[in-house]
């Protein structure tokens, strides 16, 4: 792969009591690629996210961003060097108007220093910031969404909103924690292009999904994991065409219908 | 009448959403400028003159109580509606804040009103180090702790008999006279509800309130939501602290009963009526809570018992509390019209 690794974990095992949610999985993740993260329900994703962004605390190993170890580190922390995440049961500030919702990471530290998406090293006013945010990501500027509260939002803006509350900090790196579940294919087609866009600005992303097609339309490298471990990494038809992952994922079947689809 | 509205239906109208929306727009006729400075004002004038309407000095030192229960009442609201903290520590805070000022006075033999802004000052940091280890907790545990600071403090003077033990510190200044008595506490209680209305509308605000919305967001946005806790905690333990520094100066005496429960209850009892989330309703049912708890002194102790049913009166029939309402009320209006 071109380019250097930013991301690097190493041997990472989590345990909660006597259950291993995650068995010594080591990747590495270049500068400017889109990695995808799949695997069947319970195989350790969401895991896997939480403990390279300090929000559970790896039972052992190490994460490395741009070769600074970063385990054990508190999430404000690691979120202040420039990796981000969303979540993938959506938590906005639902009492807040949408456009607020950025005000709140505009105001750390990390915005400050970088001006916030496209600040170029100078923060405006954190309003219009969040507003002009909003509109890169899909809101609709001249119309009232911005502005409404956000438990009226639908589930796809709220989705986009994640992504934004990321943009705002000037991210290095994005952890999408399942951005197309819960979307209509219409959506997902808008949000494509999106991430796309945020790669061709040269932020890496980790892409965990469900949604195999569009992951495999955006994602340069795809790793699956099952029960904890990892099973293969490589391109899409490299991963598709492995008899563990079919076996262990799919089903022998089921394959012939997804790589179709594809 | 079923005739009636089948021809024409109720509407509701929201009046103030030009004044509200365009800062500007407000200026522009005296209706609107009226609209927006009319409530405002008639809480300023009446908190002024309420004092002089009052028959005699046993009513004017009731304004007072007023006051101080409504810093601590403040306390509560911002707390617990802006930063997601439930504090039962309007005793904790009153306590402290009233044992600092009384021993700078006494010990130091410093003037009142040096010792007042010094016990809030010291007060403030004492009480948000001694709360910062729950602080990065979420749940009860705020709750807890803050009850249980004040129990342990008063049983420590009395057991230790130290700071006059039951006794309590004697010989404390009053302020220099009846005027500064009577309008500090009220210009204070007045300025902080002001000043705590316009601090959550500010971005830093806008984080506190943010906190208690999603700590886990606030965490993946790059800020120690720890940090903006202790500040929130400070900002109240000040208040807090101010409320039992005035205290200790208007009653010449700082005992274990600064550290009483009533410090803690009465403030959420006031908040609830009041209207919870407005910040001036806090003060509202101070206003009706702490002179009822006076007048139904003479029934001895039938008094809990009809302060509880006025308590239980206003929770089943005004549960959202009166300034909630108020407002509601204020900002729209409905009339019929033809359909």
């Amino acid at each position: 792969m071109t380019g250097e690794p930013i991301l690097q974990v190493r041997d990472v095992t989590k345990t909660f009591g006597g259950i291993i949610a995650l068995n010594r999985v080591s990747f590495d993740v270049f500068e400017g690629e889109i990695l995808g993260i799949i695997g069947p329900n319970g195989s350790g994703k969401t895991t896997i996210v939480n403990c390279i962004t300090g929000f559970v605390k790896a039972s052992s190993g190490h994460v490395l961003f741009r070769g600074k170890d970063i385990t054990g580190q508190p999430p404000h922390k690691i979120a202040d060097l420039g990796v981000t995440r969303t979540f993938q049961i959506m938590r906005p500030y639902y009492s807040l108007p949408a456009y607020k919702n950025l005000v709140i990471p505009l105001f750390s530290p990390r915005a400050r220093r970088t001006g916030g998406w496209r600040g170029g090293g100078r923060l405006g006013d954190r309003n219009t910031v969040g507003i002009d945010i909003l509109e890169e990501i899909g809101f609709e500027r001249d119309s009232y969404v911005p502005y409404k509260v956000t438990s009226s939002l639908p589930t796809g803006y709220l989705k986009r909103l994640e992504l934004a509350r990321c943009l705002a900090l000037k991210p290095e790196l994005i952890i999408c924690d399942e951005v197309f579940s819960g979307l209509s294919m219409s959506e997902i087609a808008s949000m494509v292009p999106l991430i796309e866009r945020l790669q061709m600005d040269g932020i890496t992303l980790i892409m965990i999904e469900h949604r195999l097609r569009e992951l495999f339309q955006v994602a340069h490298r795809v790793m699956v994991l099952d029960f904890g471990q990892k099973l293969v990494e490589g391109s899409a038809e490299e991963v598709m065409a492995d008899p563990r992952v079919r076996e262990a994922y799919f089903g022998s079947e089921k394959v012939e219908e997804v790589m179709t689809h594809a | 009448m079923s005739t009636d509205t089948a021809s024409r239906r109720q509407e509701r109208i929201d009046r103030g959403i030009k004044v509200r929306t365009a800062g500007l727009y407000a200026l522009m006729s005296w209706r609107e400028v009226s609209y927006l400075v009319l409530p405002r004002l008639v809480l300023i004038v009446g908190m002024l003159g309420l004092p002089m309407m009052m028959p005699g000095m046993y009513w004017k030192r009731v304004i007072s109580i007023v006051c101080i229960y409504a810093l601590l009442a403040l306390v509560f609201d911002f707390l617990a509606h802006f930063v997601g903290l439930v504090s039962l520590g309007g005793a904790f805070f009153v306590g402290t804040g009233g044992y600092l000022s009384a021993l700078l006075n006494t010990k130091l033999g410093l003037a009142p009103l040096i010792c007042v802004p010094a016990a809030t000052l010291l007060g403030g940091a004492l009480c948000t180090l001694l709360l910062l280890p729950c602080l990065p907790l979420r749940g009860v545990y705020f709750a807890i702790v803050t009850l249980m600071y004040p129990l342990f403090l008063a049983r420590v003077i009395e057991a230790l008999n130290i700071l006059g033990g039951t006794d309590g510190i004697m010989g404390i200044d009053s302020f220099p006279n009846a005027w500064i008595e009577q309008y500090l506490v009220i210009v204070l209680a007045l300025l902080i509800v002001f000043g705590l209305r316009r601090l959550v509308n500010t971005d830093f605000g806008l984080v506190l309130r943010a906190v208690k919305d999603n700590d886990q967001a606030v965490k993946a946005s790059a800020m120690n939501i720890t940090y903006y806790k202790a500040l929130a905690v400070w900002i109240a333990a000040s208040i807090g602290c101010l409320a039992g520094a005035c205290l200790v100066h208007i009653y010449m005496w700082a005992g274990i009963s600064t550290f009483a429960l009533d410090f803690s209850v009465l403030p959420i009892a006031a908040t609830v009526i009041g209207g919870s989330g407005t910040l001036v309703g806090p003060l509202l049912g101070c206003l009706i809570l702490v002179p009822v708890s006076e007048l139904l002194r003479d029934f001895g102790t039938l008094r809990i018992v009809f302060y509880s049913l006025i308590l239980l009166g206003f929770i089943v029939f005004r549960s959202e509390g009166l300034m909630v309402f108020g407002q509601r009320k204020y900002h729209q209006f409905e009339r019929w019209t033809s359909i």
